[in-house]
């Protein structure tokens, strides 16, 4: 990794209804490419994303450090950190279905500042062409470029994206991938994925996860050039990652 | 067939009632998750502000602008006390439901005991101009014009309602909320602030019903908005949550089925119909007509 870490995660801890989910998860995220979260179904690779974003569910509480550009994120409110350039694409989407395509990105335009409706509609022409549609009955992978439309219409610091291709067929998964290999030449991501050929594509830097600690981080191609540590580490071989 | 007209459009007149008390509780809950028992007082407000308007109030009174006046003094204090309410008793409570429903229910009842301690438990005759007496003669049934006063005052505030919703930057973003609250806050919106202009725009409805409901019934009296608030409560349920078109069809339903079934069953049998109108939905279609979404 070169230069300052553009957010630092230190002995951050997550307790939700009782149960210890991170139990001091520490890491950084380098000021350009992606950096991958990785691990196995239920380590807190999700619970980590919505930390840094204030969003611990009611109930639950979080402690620890999250640090961007030199100020403590963790408590101030989710909509500040979101202006302060945290853009977020949550797992499963979570368009507005009862809203218009172009309702959903107006919603996301930001007060003091000109939507880069351009930059949008040069990824995703669709969303210009069904921006009269429901975004409740775009197809799956329709909607994910809606959700990762939403936070390209501003310039962000840091882009939280989380699991961007569960779900979606593989011709979309492709188009998914080569979308966000774009954005992460302007813009650096914190990433959750699943879909190990994604992770081989897009990550530069990776973070394992296990049981709610940090069990490995390092440069994504030395995780995932090494069959030891993908066996170790994700439990499948360095083959299953190039499919 | 005059009986059925009459019968109509009474209902109707109910029915704008309910709506102007639901559509706001139902935006209320939609939007921020609060049942809000004390959604009566506002109606109270909006009543005895209106009342108290017309006798004290200079240029107030009981004909004419001076009405007006009367009524929109009544929805100022209705709307001024559903914002202190929420500023004050609510928002440090949104994510703790049980001390919200505590606070909610002890406002509504030391909102009844305050207006009783101040001007009576007895009701009052209410200020009205003498037309909204009257009545007016629509296919042979003698409808009368207060009811009919609440229908045309319902059909403004939803218009209003609506286009408010489908063509402002709030509008977008309490039918938003509605669906997904966190979603809204994580594009950088305080959602906080929709939350304040809902309770707003609820005591304001709310306050407007106090007024004109003092106008249909011809008087005021305390416990009012308790007695309205229960059939409101059905109707949002009925009609979906966060939903303000599901309130109007509900809120026709439920004004209809009351009044037919009492005339031609029993006086009383009515509100049971509703009540089991309720559960038939509930059991069929527990989301409600319109399901958790703000329609525009």
């Amino acid at each position: 990794m070169t230069g300052e870490p553009v957010l630092t995660v230190a002995d951050l801890s997550v307790r939700i209804a009782g149960l210890h989910i991170l139990q001091g998860v520490s890491f950084t995220v380098a000021p350009t490419g992606v950096t991958v979260l990785l691990g196995r179904n239920g380590v807190g690779k999700t619970t980590t994303l919505r930390a840094v974003l204030g969003l611990t569910p009611r109930g639950g509480e979080a402690r620890g450090t999250v640090r961007m550009g030199g100020r403590d994120l963790l408590d101030r409110p989710t909509h500040r950190l979101v202006r302060a350039g945290l853009g977020y694409v949550p797992e499963d989407r979570d368009v507005f279905a009862g809203l218009t395509v172009a309702e959903n990105l107006r919603l996301a335009e930001r007060r003091g500042t000109t939507p880069a409706y351009d930059r949008v509609f040069a990824l995703f022409p669709e969303l210009d062409r069904r921006g009269r549609q429901r975004a409740g009955s775009l197809s799956g992978g329709q909607q994910q470029m809606l959700a990762i439309g939403r936070v390209l219409l501003n310039d962000n610091r840091l882009l939280l994206v989380d699991e961007p291709t569960k779900g979606l067929a593989p011709k979309v998964v492709t188009e998914v991938a080569e979308v966000l290999e774009r954005v992460a030449e302007t813009v650096p991501v914190l990433l959750v994925e699943q879909n190990l050929a994604v992770v081989r594509r897009l990550a530069t830097d990776a973070v394992v996860l296990s049981a709610g600690r940090v069990a490995w981080a390092g440069g994504a191609g030395e995780l995932l050039g090494s069959a030891e540590l993908t066996r170790s580490l994700l439990g499948v071989g360095s083959g299953e990652v190039r499919a | 067939m005059n009986t059925i007209v009459l019968l109509t459009l009474t209902g109707l007149g109910l029915a704008a009632l309910y709506f102007l008390v639901a559509s706001g509780l139902s935006l209320v809950f939609g939007l921020a998750d609060v049942l809000n028992f004390a959604h009566g007082l506002f109606l109270g407000v909006g009543a005895y502000g209106t009342w108290w308007a017309a006798g004290n109030l200079p240029g107030a009174g009981g004909e004419g602008l001076g009405f007006v006046l009367a009524v929109a003094f009544g929805v100022a204090a209705g709307t001024v006390v559903a914002v202190l309410v929420e500023l004050v008793l609510i928002r440090p409570l949104y994510s703790r439901t049980i001390e919200q429903v505590l606070v909610t229910v002890g406002l509504s009842l030391a909102g009844v005991a305050l207006l009783q301690a101040t001007w009576g438990a007895d009701a009052r005759p209410f200020p009205r101009p003498a037309w909204t007496r009257q009545v007016t003669g629509i296919l042979g049934a003698q409808v009368p014009n207060g009811g009919l006063l609440l229908i045309v005052a319902a059909a403004v505030v939803l218009g209003a309602l609506l286009a408010f919703l489908r063509w402002t930057r709030y509008g977008l973003i309490i039918r938003a909320g509605v669906e997904n609250r966190e979603m809204v806050t994580a594009l950088g919106i305080d959602v906080r602030k929709a939350f304040t202009l809902v309770f707003a725009i609820g005591g304001a409805a709310a306050a407007l019903a106090g007024a004109l409901g003092g106008v249909y019934f011809g008087t005021v009296s305390p416990g009012q908005g308790g007695s309205l608030l229960i059939f409101a409560f059905i109707v949002v349920v009925i009609g979906g949550m966060g939903s303000v078109v599901g309130s109007a069809y509900a809120a026709v339903a439920v004004g209809l089925l009351q009044q037919f079934v009492n005339y031609y069953g029993a006086s009383g049998v009515g509100d049971l119909c509703v009540v089991a109108l309720l559960a038939v939905v509930l059991l069929l279609r527990p989301q409600g007509i319109a399901g958790k979404v703000a329609h525009a």
